[in-house]
């Protein structure tokens, strides 16, 4: 791709609290408008590099880094960057539906309300914009005001997206987002990534090797904390080029 | 055997099954008054427990219901508390016992409620540790130690700011608001500790700051829990005694209406029962009086109590609706 990077991870090692080196020289370009496919078996440091790319991370003491992550050119870690800023622009949403206490509403606008947005006319574009965006408007329209734990679990995941999308942030985070849903449900979510890399940045956890063999523009295999290959979508999941890669696609282990 | 038959469990001519049913139920019957014992034991017990609220409110009204018939109303709610003289004027009392629980609600509660959330939300792993166990401590210590810390330390502390005397209704609130503040702290906390990691991790994935998130999020969803802590908080300071007796000067009169007015001495409805209960002679009209008061100050406290159910009902009634 001849863009610019939109991420760009530099070498980058973590380390947790235990001494278990979760992430070892991790260095990855993820550039606008592609669908990134982090996948690979458990404990493999995914969900980690993802908290990392918000600073999500910072929420844990003892932890230790090295390398830098750069969003648009500026290193995320340097101490003049608004933490919840960048999490404004790089926004998370979590393998559990996680709506907040309060109405479908409320949910939709609590992050803009935090950044400081009150005009009611641009909440409620916004609002209708985001669910559109995450294919959720026309089942909660005639009821943006009941509690939002009253949605089913893939509509409470859309909504996530959706209360993400509200930011118009640059990239999205997706940490298993089908793991609690139905076949049904995965459908409508992974469909709708479709629409939304038109926008976003799109950077997912998947639930299986078939789900991000659907969804990957590009995808990237890690095992025990390294990135072992990068490769667009088609080319990994039939012509791996690393013979571990291969084993786990095929099933040997993991 | 007519029984049997009627549960059509055998033909009545095998002889051997009917002996071996009739055996089974004689056990079953031995069983049954074991059931009924046990299932009636339970009972009085569970009954016992109304029964006793129920002759302790008879109590105090036979005790104390003279002093609402035989002196008018006018003058029982007077301004003035003379019991030697015949006067007994009960406002002076009750406006002693709202000041001194008043100010003990108004330093509890902000300074409870912040430092929950300190150990809850904000403290690192030690100090909350460290913090939690202590403040459990703090529960323990006995009111009078309290009260007597109050008046050798703290009431020339307050003498010294300016005030003619150290033991006021500030005093009291004082003492008051830290013997609130264990409970009102432990059991915010838990309501805190409660609330879902998902909540958190959710607001501030969105861009939620630390403080934004504790306040838009953590608390609203704690909320049923903070109100119970509060209350339980309200009526620990609201009924304690020996204390506020010590502390707060016992003089049953009512403050003047001035900037200083919390730093006059006054009485509590508990601290004139405790101090004149062992004086007055049994059945007389100053003896039914301090009964009295006993009525109020329950009606008081269940209606607080009441209060307190209510708004905890009202949102766990419309949370359960939410997620149904």
């Amino acid at each position: 791709m001849p863009m610019e990077p939109l991420l760009s991870i530099k070498n980058l090692y973590f380390t947790y609290e235990d001494e278990i080196e979760a992430l070892r020289d991790i260095s990855l370009d993820i550039y606008p408008h592609e669908v990134f496919v982090l996948f690979g078996p458990s404990r493999s440091g995914k969900t980690t590099l993802l908290r990392l790319l918000n600073r999500l991370s910072d929420l844990k003491a003892g932890c230790e880094r090295q390398g830098l992550i750069e969003f648009k050119g500026k290193n995320i870690f340097d101490p003049d960057v608004v933490v919840s800023d960048l999490r404004r622009n790089i926004s998370m949403v979590f393998a559990l539906p996680s709506p907040l206490p309060g109405s479908i509403y409320d949910n939709l606008t609590y992050g803009l309300k935090m950044a400081g947005i009150r005009d009611t006319a641009v909440l409620e574009e916004q609002v209708e914009k985001s669910l559109q965006q995450a294919a959720l408007w026309d089942e909660v329209k005639d009821r943006l005001h009941k509690s939002a734990f009253a949605l089913s679990g893939g509509q409470q995941q859309r909504l996530c997206i959706a209360r993400s999308l509200a930011l118009e942030p640059e990239v999205i985070l997706l940490d298993n987002p089908t793991s609690g849903l139905d076949p049904l449900s995965t459908s409508v979510v992974e469909d709708s990534l479709q629409e939304l890399k038109q926008y976003y940045c799109i950077i997912m956890v998947p639930h299986s090797v078939q789900q991000a063999a659907r969804v990957a523009d590009r995808a990237g295999f890690m095992l025990d904390g390294e990135l072992i290959e990068v490769e667009r979508g088609a080319a990994l999941f039939t012509r791996p080029r690393d013979q571990r890669t291969e084993d786990y696609i095929t099933g040997r282990f993991g | 055997m007519k029984l049997l038959q009627r549960w059509k469990v055998v033909p009545d001519s095998d002889d051997s099954v009917i002996e071996q049913l009739r055996e089974r139920l004689s056990n079953l019957r031995i069983r049954d008054v074991w059931e009924f014992f046990i299932e009636r034991l339970i009972w009085l017990s569970g009954i016992s427990m109304i029964v006793i609220v129920a002759l302790i409110f008879l109590f105090l009204l036979r005790e104390g219901s003279a002093a609402f018939l035989d002196i008018p109303l006018r003058q029982l709610f007077g301004r003035r508390w003379y019991p030697i003289e015949g006067i007994f004027g009960i406002w002076p009392l009750i406006v002693g016992s709202i000041l001194v629980t008043a100010g003990a609600i108004a330093i509890a509660i902000p300074l409870g409620l912040i430092t929950a959330i300190y150990i809850g939300e904000i403290a690192p792993d030690w100090q909350r540790d460290l913090l939690k166990p202590i403040i459990e401590v703090l529960a323990g210590i006995p009111s009078i130690v309290l009260g007597f810390l109050g008046w050798i330390a703290l009431a020339p502390l307050i003498q010294r700011l300016g005030a003619p005397t150290g033991l006021t209704i500030f005093t009291g609130s004082l003492i008051l608001a830290y013997m609130s503040l264990p409970t009102i702290i432990s059991i915010s906390e838990d309501a805190l500790y409660a609330v879902p990691k998902s909540y958190r991790n959710g607001a501030l994935a969105i861009g939620a700051t630390q403080w934004q998130t504790i306040w838009r999020v953590v608390l609203p969803a704690a909320r049923s829990g903070l109100v119970i802590a509060i209350m339980l908080g309200i009526g620990r300071a609201i009924g304690e005694t020996m204390a506020v007796m010590l502390v707060t000067g016992n003089a049953a009169n009512i403050p003047d209406l001035t900037p200083g007015l919390i730093f006059q001495p006054a009485r509590t409805m508990t601290a004139t029962i405790a101090a004149e209960m062992g004086e007055v002679a049994q059945g007389s009209l100053h003896y039914s009086v301090l009964f009295g008061i006993g009525i109020i100050l329950f009606v008081i406290t269940f209606a607080i109590n009441s209060i307190a159910s209510r708004l905890v009902g009202v949102q766990e009634a419309g949370q359960r609706q939410k997620r149904g």
